[in-house]
């Protein structure tokens, strides 16, 4: 017997018990919603990370004072710090080391006559930011290294706080207050979208000095610097010399562990990706006992089914169906309750995935692989193959006469 | 060669510490062509010999020749070939898929053979035309009276042209009028060159056919030409050249407490 007829006869025979059918597939339902609504959510994400990391480009790397220095047993409490003075020392003493900028961050409001505004970030950073984060200004100029040196009142804006001030066409020149510090604005950054803590053109950036007017002397103790080698070649290199650098002016003896972190762009592109894999291993694990949860539900239905059709079955063999048309029929019926149950998996789990992208402020948009949706429905058909066999067969090994004179 | 000879058929059912023997040594061979009612009380095994010979069933011994096969060396897919294409099994309880059209229910041995979708809608709506039941095709079994249903049962055992028609007990479960409407189908039928062998309980059904097989305690007990039987052998028509004699079962009649 062809593919289609049996395929016809399935749905007729789910259409007969459409809620059953529907409960049945609950656990392949909640499996497959899970795989996808968990790969578009992750998907998204690294669709972010990688594609901003990429752009800074294989030679950046990061260095952050490593706050877990004084928690080890036995540690002599010291404070860890990372200043800028140390940054400015290795643009100093590390050859190759070619852009560097420190960046706080924290959050100020705003004001522009009348017009208030939190923005999601304020910097404080180096002349070097553009070039480091790969985040160049649209109109005016980016804070220059008299800027920065001699702790000048002025800032760089995003297109998001231009619209939120009303600073207008022309806002070059405009005087706005963050906090209590009345700043002039001298560029526009060009606009960028949104990342894991806001929207990066919600954002005021201002001299490294002038943020420690805003945050307090505090704030410039643990930064985190943001810099670039001459070239890829050179990374090791650098990296080796910003840490002799670093534990030189630290005082770190022979044998005390660092107290900063370095991290290049693939290592940080290989650890987003671990912490994804991690987040998309474990979802798997339990996508997988959703998966043999709703498998049982379809053997159990499917058996139930085979017994309910005895007579249909012994009809259907007195009439020249062979045992592998029965096997046929039934395991096709198995296949296709589990595919319609992967069908509204996939279509629950993509709503999902849109959901939390819409209601969580800044999260990326979730993005649903094509792999991902011919993964799951690989999944169902194996799914109803593996736990379908075993009702079908059983179907198809009946007696007829038997089968027939069932009640 | 007969189309039809089984020769020492035993059906053995254990029950437990029980033995039912359902058919007890039977030897009858029918020709193409034959039109035979199988008569006997209940429990005489009238059913099981149907079964047999409709390949449902499979004798626990003696032997049986179709169309010169011997049936047990069958396999699953052969006998399943045999019920699709040679025999068109009439039950009872009419045994229609619920929920479905008359029309679908009849092309359902169509789907078995491989019939090609195009063809199937219409072979089994002149099906359903022959047992004059057309303008009801598209009806569910639940729509149609007890006679209906009876009729697209045996619609759909002629859908693929049957050299044998098998019915056991077809009008069991009809009144006496529309028993005489299923009947006269089979008659036509039977004019028409089918083989048709008929379970049945009463006198008057079983005078439709030439040839009448009694069982008794799973033995045949008589068997004998109907009247309509003689006068069909007189005239020559109907094909059947078995030359019907009753036949006593010697130990049937002996038996203490038999049913009569
Ligand atoms: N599956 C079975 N298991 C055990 N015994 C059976 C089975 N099928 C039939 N029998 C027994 O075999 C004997 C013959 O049964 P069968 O159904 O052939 O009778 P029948 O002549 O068709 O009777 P009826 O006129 O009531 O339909 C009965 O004694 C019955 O109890
Ligand atoms: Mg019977």
């Amino acid at each position: 017997m062809i593919v289609g007829e049996n395929v016809l006869a399935a749905i007729d025979a789910l259409r007969a018990n459409k809620l059953r059918a529907v409960l049945t597939t609950l656990g392949i339902i909640i499996g497959t919603a899970a795989v996808i609504a968990v790969v578009s959510i992750v998907q998204g994400l690294q669709f972010m990370i990688t594609n901003q990391l990429e752009g800074v480009g294989s030679t950046y790397m990061q260095v952050f004072p490593d706050v877990g220095f004084n928690q080890g047993p036995g540690m002599v409490a010291r404070p860890v710090e990372l200043t800028w003075n140390d940054g400015l020392a290795l643009r100093q003493q590390v050859p190759g080391i070619r852009l560097i900028t420190p960046i706080i961050a924290g959050s100020k409001p705003t004001r522009f006559r009348d017009r208030r505004h939190t923005p999601d970030f304020v910097f404080g950073v180096s002349e070097d930011y553009p070039d480091v984060m790969n985040h160049t200004v649209d109109q005016g100029r980016f804070l220059s290294r008299i800027d920065v040196e001699r702790r000048r009142k002025v800032a760089v804006v995003g297109s998001e706080v231009v619209e939120k001030l009303r600073l207008g066409q022309q806002p070059i020149g405009g005087e706005i207050y963050v906090g209590s510090l009345p700043v002039t604005v001298v560029g526009v950054m060009e606009e960028q979208g949104t990342t894991f803590g806001g929207n990066l053109d919600d954002l005021v950036i201002v001299p490294f000095d002038t943020a420690l007017l805003l945050f307090g002397r505090d704030a410039g103790d643990q930064v985190q610097l943001r810099l670039h080698a001459a070239n890829a070649d050179a990374v090791p290199q650098v990296r080796d010399g910003i840490e002799r650098v670093l534990r030189n002016r630290h005082g770190l003896e022979d044998g005390e562990p660092n107290d900063f972190t370095i991290l290049l762009q693939d290592e940080i592109l290989k650890s987003v990706g671990a912490i994804l894999g991690g987040v998309t291993a474990t979802v798997a694990a339990i996508v997988g006992i959703a998966l043999l949860v709703g498998g049982i539900g379809i053997m159990n239905i499917m058996l139930v089914s085979v017994t309910e059709r005895t007579r249909e079955i012994g009809l259907r063999k007195s009439v020249g169906a062979r045992r592998r048309d029965i096997l046929a029929q039934f395991l096709v019926e198995a296949i296709t309750l589990s595919l319609i149950g992967g069908a509204m998996g996939v279509a629950a789990g993509y709503g999902v995935g849109q959901l939390v992208a819409a209601v969580i402020p800044n999260w990326p948009q979730a993005h649903v692989p094509l792999w991902a949706v011919a993964l799951a429905f690989g999944f169902c058909t194996l799914v109803g193959v593996g736990f379908g066999i075993y009702p079908a067969s059983k179907a198809a090994r009946l007696d007829p006469i038997e089968a027939l004179r069932f009640e | 060669m007969s189309l039809i000879d089984i020769r020492g058929v035993e059906k053995v059912y254990e029950m437990g510490a029980e033995t039912v023997r359902a058919l007890d040594g039977v030897d009858i061979a029918i020709e193409a062509g034959e039109y035979i009612a199988i008569m006997g009380a209940s429990g005489s095994g009238k059913s099981t010999l149907m079964n047999l010979l409709g390949c449902l069933d499979t004798p626990s011994a003696g032997h049986y020749q179709l169309d010169g096969v011997a049936v047990e060396t069958l396999d699953d897919e052969a006998l399943a070939h045999i019920r699709n294409h040679k025999i068109g099994f009439v039950f009872q309880t009419f045994n229609l898929l619920a929920r479905t059209s008359a029309v679908k229910n009849v092309e359902l041995p169509l789907i078995y053979s491989g019939t090609p979708r195009s063809q199937r809608r219409g072979r089994s709506f002149r099906a359903l035309e022959r047992v004059g039941l057309a303008d009801r095709a598209d009806h569910q079994p639940n729509e149609l009276s007890g006679g209906q249903r009876q009729r697209v049962a045996i619609a759909r055992a002629l859908v693929n042209d049957p050299s044998i028609l098998l019915a056991d007990e077809p009008t069991g479960n009809l009144d006496s009028k529309t028993s005489e409407d299923i009947m006269a189908l089979f008659d036509g039928l039977h004019a028409s060159g089918n083989t048709v062998i008929l379970v049945t309980h009463e006198r008057d059904i079983a005078e439709h056919a030439w040839r009448v097989i009694t069982l008794r305690d799973g033995k045949v007990l008589h068997d004998e030409l109907t009247e309509r039987g003689r006068a069909g052998q007189a005239g020559g028509g109907g094909g059947a050249a078995h030359a019907a004699r009753p036949v006593v079962s010697p130990d049937a009649s002996a038996r203490p407490g038999a049913p009569a």
